[in-house]
């Protein structure tokens, strides 16, 4: 590993005059970041441990809650108010990791963990366009099982990792951000980027902007909302597939909708193209097929990977079944 | 920081992980490093009574904190309860991942006593009992490459004072 400064900011001013130092790194919990130094794709020249920044989880004046950046992924899964009224962040946290990494990792750093290519990993051996612009993808043409089939280029199809993401894409999630410029906040959906020729810029984060929190607003449909997690094994392994969706349903009929996929995208993918579809259809499996389908229209699969289009379809419609099963 | 009841002074290199540490500087072999990428969970101990994997731990971010390993988990020179499960019901073959076992075990018995749920609790707002198929969830971050789980899952049943 290579050598590096640490400094541990006391609040955010400090955090941020640290932070927009040249080739300075934000530290939360560390369970990615230091993996991605060990393996020297990640060389910073200082790291600003920010764990003991805002850690509070607490309601809003507008009926939401805010999530501070430094809360630990087991502190939000475990709040009341997230399993009562957030139910699909609870279980999306839950089904990621382990116990003990959950323990460790930062909501701050779980938005902005890496992909777990291996080709991305293997410094010595692998081309990618993602640690090394312009080098190539050794993952177009390799073993691509895992990878995205959504908001893929000809330079990248690394697959976003996170599973609190998804469920904050569907929620309709608010990053609050922090810079020595200012603070501003953007919905969750427009904080990662899809690699398009630069897949080495994952976020539209400035160089030393932090993030300080996470906000949820209040959505009533949100109480009934789940995640279901597709994957090898039954715990401890990363999506193949995932979804988290929220609805509401009267008289048989859709009024309201929220669904992200997990395990398909370059990003926390937010299927808008599916929740538009559905709204305003009656409750059942055509109507939920015609919209799942709707959604991955777009999907380039690739050699090994094709398998995950007709499992998104037919996971959208198992946790839609579900969430709507009285009222079928 | 301290260790087991012991002030310990940080290392001035933050690349020091909070395993190295414990196993380099301070001679507590007892944590064992199994794949160093936060994968098999042989590295648990306890921070502040909380599991975490002390291989992805720089130990620079620990300062001010109490960490627990499983060489101070005896009591008066006997081992403690959770130790003394794992003998009684062969909760291991190599012994190898079983410090991070039992350490794991003990920070997934006070995750169940405040109520914490799991990837597998069917109600997320009800109460939580330490089931087999809890305890297989929660203890999913601790491999046993010699297949010792039955054993595993017994003796955390028998120590955390579950049924069967």
């Amino acid at each position: 590993m290579r050598r590096f400064d640490y400094a541990r900011a006391e609040d955010v001013a400090d955090a941020v005059r640290y932070g927009t130092r040249r080739d300075a790194l934000y530290l939360g919990g560390g369970t990615n970041l230091v993996d991605l130094m060990r393996e020297t794709v990640a060389q910073p020249a200082a790291l600003v441990d920010v764990t003991r920044l805002a850690s509070t989880i607490e309601g809003t004046e507008t009926g939401g809650l805010r999530i501070g950046a430094a809360a630990r992924n087991s502190l939000v899964a475990e709040h009341p108010a997230v399993r009562q009224r957030y139910p699909a962040l609870a279980r999306a946290i839950l089904a990621g990791a382990s116990a003990q990494i959950r323990n460790m990792a930062t909501v701050g750093g779980n938005l902005l963990q890496r992909t777990r290519c291996a080709y991305f990993y293997d410094v010595e051996g692998s081309r990618c366009n993602r640690r090394s612009p312009g080098q190539g993808c050794d993952a177009i043409e390799g073993l691509n099982r895992g990878h995205a089939v959504l908001g893929t280029s000809s330079s990248c199809i690394a697959t976003h990792p996170s599973d609190m993401c998804v469920a904050l894409a569907a929620l309709d999630a608010v990053v609050h951000l922090a810079h020595e410029d200012g603070e501003r906040s953007l919905p969750l959906t427009a904080l990662h980027r899809v690699p398009g020729d630069r897949p080495d810029i994952e976020t539209v984060l400035r160089p030393g902007e932090l993030v300080t929190g996470v906000e949820l607003p209040r959505l009533p449909l949100a109480a009934r909302s789940t995640y279901r997690k597709v994957r090898d094994r039954a715990s401890y392994a990363f999506a193949l597939v995932s979804v988290a969706a929220a609805v509401e349903v009267e008289a048989g009929i859709v009024q309201d909708v929220r669904l992200a996929l997990g395990g398909v995208g370059t990003t926390p993918w937010r299927a808008r193209h599916a929740e538009e579809t559905l709204r305003g259809q009656a409750v059942g499996e055509p109507a939920f097929r015609r919209a799942a389908q709707a959604e991955l229209a777009a999907a380039v699969p690739r050699a090994h990977n094709g398998f995950k289009v007709e499992l998104a379809v037919r996971t959208v419609i198992g946790v839609l079944n579900e969430l709507t099963r009285e009222e079928a | 920081m301290v260790v087991n009841g012991r002030p310990v002074r940080l290392p001035e290199d933050p690349r020091v992980s909070l395993l190295d540490l414990l196993r380099e500087h301070l001679g507590l072999t007892g944590t064992k490093k199994g794949c160093a990428q936060g994968a098999c969970g042989a590295c648990t101990v306890l921070v502040d009574g909380a599991r975490i994997l002390s291989c992805l731990a720089l130990a620079v971010q620990y300062s001010g904190r109490s960490v627990l390993t499983i060489e101070g988990l005896a009591e008066d020179g006997q081992m403690g309860p959770v130790q003394r499960a794992f003998v009684d019901h062969d909760g291991f073959q190599c012994g190898y991942c079983t410090p991070g076992q039992i350490c794991s075990a003990i920070g997934m018995a006070t995750e169940i006593e405040r109520g914490a749920p799991s990837h597998v609790t069917a109600d997320l707002t009800g109460t939580v009992e330490a089931s087999a198929a809890e305890i297989r969830e929660r203890m999913s971050g601790n491999l046993c490459r010699c297949g010792a789980h039955n054993g595993i899952i017994a003796a955390i049943q028998a120590a955390c004072g579950a049924g069967p």
